[in-house]
């Protein structure tokens, strides 16, 4: 019996999103659209994470990449000076080899890649740890100061900024959905608004023979849902699409530029789609029963 | 069975029920009489508890209607059957579909409405109409797949709001014989109507309304002072 119900708001959801073409349409799409920038916030604020992570990992330390020209006592003088300097706890050297292959470690699957370079891009470096993060600012003010060295990188301020970035996105974010939200619930709840006064008539018959507001409901909770649904399945493929072609046309820049890679589409998908579902599911739900309210309650 | 105490509403401006009492046993069939803005509608709103009385106490079938919940007034519908006078079938479905319509409402099985419907379209005499559309009907057609609608699942109550206000005098007369053979079978039947000949011929209990007071109840005919101009007319009792 349950099933019975089951299958006859289904039915009904169906019939009348093919009644109503042309609002349904614009149901599905509003919803679409907030789906695609959500997908587009999640996308860059999941990415964001990851890089600030990675970065992290570094944090306690001052990378000091050497010219390829440097000569061996250079890089044994900087080694000697730096281990003395205040706050330096280890001082560690890091050929290229050894950086093109942390770097492959990191690009884990896509490891392969690297293995059609030429020449090994990446300069050496020396690893120094320091104690506090106070003190690699000037340590890393002193390391630049030595004959041979290239370049100095301290992560301290990379990942501030970053988690400022990520921060202010997710607020973004937050506030754009809340926005898209709402005239998404509206624009649905007029769709099914049209429905409702459409069969007005059967409602009132409805109600005269008793029929709970539940029972009353269902088809339009369903045509709700099933708006949602669509909205949901189509933009998770769409989004899809759009990363999997940013990660196949700009991963390896993107790999080359900031040492760490994009997050491939795999892991994210299932997520997304589960995420896309919740939220069309409920935005056609919560927009049929607003529709409703007014006319229940008489 | 319907059990009316003291119950008063009022609108806006206007009265719709003052200070009424009255009781209406199991199995009895009553014409609710009046002229037009009496109070009548009232009444049959408030005992489908379409609307709730500013005073006073309302039950059916030994349920208090002020009292029910939102949720509870499906249940109090179920055992209320309504028939309009504008029969208010579903134009897109076949008779049998409007009538199997009632009881899918309420959850009943297939094979259930596929055993009942024939049942109580038999019983209304237009099971030989069953495939076909309300617009292939005539009006007293119609009515009768209404009365079917009303009656398929079975209610203690049947109200009848002027069934026979579409219908010519002929067919009226087949429409209140079959409502007498519904009533005979146990169900109480309360019928709103104008139709003074109707009430007549009956012989049944009589309501009369009027300025939302009950005026007269009794056996017999159909009578309302303001059609008397205030003179008082006894019945042929």
């Amino acid at each position: 019996m349950a099933l019975n119900s089951l299958f006859y708001n289904i039915k009904q959801g169906f019939l009348q999103i093919f009644r109503n073409k042309g609002m349904s349409l614009a149901s599905i799409f509003s919803i679409l659209a907030m789906l695609l920038i959500l997908g587009i916030f999640f996308l860059i604020a999941v990415n964001l994470n990851l890089f600030t992570e990675v970065v992290k990992q570094d944090y306690d330390q001052v990378e000091v990449f050497l010219l390829d020209e440097a000569t061996e006592e250079q890089v044994e003088a900087i080694t000697a000076e730096m281990e003395d300097y205040a706050g330096v706890t280890a001082v560690t050297y890091r050929s290229k080899d050894e950086a093109l292959d942390i770097m492959k470690e990191r690009w884990g699957e896509s490891g392969y890649l690297l293995d059609s370079l030429g020449d090994n891009p990446l300069p050496a470096s020396l690893l120094i740890s320091v104690d506090t993060i106070e003190s690699a600012q000037a340590v890393s003010e002193h390391a630049a100061e030595f004959e041979g060295v290239e370049d100095v990188q301290f992560y301290q301020e990379t990942v501030d900024k970053l988690t400022r970035i990520t921060n202010f996105l997710q607020i973004g974010a937050v506030v754009v959905m809340i926005f898209l939200i709402v005239v998404s619930v509206v624009v649905v709840s007029n769709t099914i608004k049209l429905t409702v006064f459409a069969r007005a008539r059967e409602i009132r018959i409805m109600k005269y023979v008793g029929a709970t507001n539940w029972f009353i409901r269902g088809p339009f909770i369903s045509e709700g849902i099933i708006i949602g649904l669509l909205a949901a399945l189509i933009s998770t493929g769409l989004v899809s699409l759009l990363y999997s072609r940013i990660v196949e046309g700009f991963g390896m820049q993107v790999m080359a530029i900031v040492s760490c890679p994009l997050i491939p589409l795999g892991y994210m998908a299932g997520n997304m789609l589960i995420i896309f579902i919740a939220l069309g599911v409920s935005i056609g739900a919560w927009g049929s029963i607003i529709s409703m309210r007014k006319f229940l309650d008489a | 069975m319907i059990n009316f105490d003291h119950v008063t509403k009022t609108y806006r401006t206007n009265v719709g029920l003052d200070d009424v009492s009255v009781h209406i046993n199991k199995g009895d069939f009553v014409f609710l009489v009046g002229p037009s803005g009496a109070g009548k509608s009232t009444f049959i709103k408030l005992i489908l508890k379409e609307i709730d009385p500013d005073s006073g106490s309302i039950t059916v079938d030994g349920k208090e209607v002020t009292k029910l919940s939102n949720r509870e007034v499906p249940e109090l519908r179920r055992k209320v059957g309504t028939v309009f006078q504008d029969f208010r079938l579903l134009p897109k479905k076949t008779v049998f579909e409007n009538v199997a319509f009632a009881m899918e409402v309420l959850h009943k099985s297939r094979r259930q409405i596929r055993k009942q419907v024939p049942q109580i379209l038999s019983l209304v005499g237009i099971s030989d109409k069953a495939h076909k559309y309300p617009e292939e009907l005539s009006a007293g057609e119609q009515q009768r797949v209404a009365i079917a609608r009303a009656i398929v699942n079975n209610p203690t109550v049947l109200i009848a709001d002027e069934p026979t206000g579409n219908l010519d005098p002929v067919t009226a007369a087949e429409i209140m014989d079959l409502l007498d053979q519904i009533n005979l079978r146990g169900t109480t039947i309360v019928m709103v109507t104008h139709a003074k000949d109707i009430v007549d011929r009956m012989k049944k209990r009589v309501i009369a309304i009027e300025k939302g007071k009950i005026v007269r109840d009794r056996e017999g005919i159909y009578i309302i002072d303001s059609m008397n101009a205030g003179e008082e007319v006894d019945g042929l009792e």
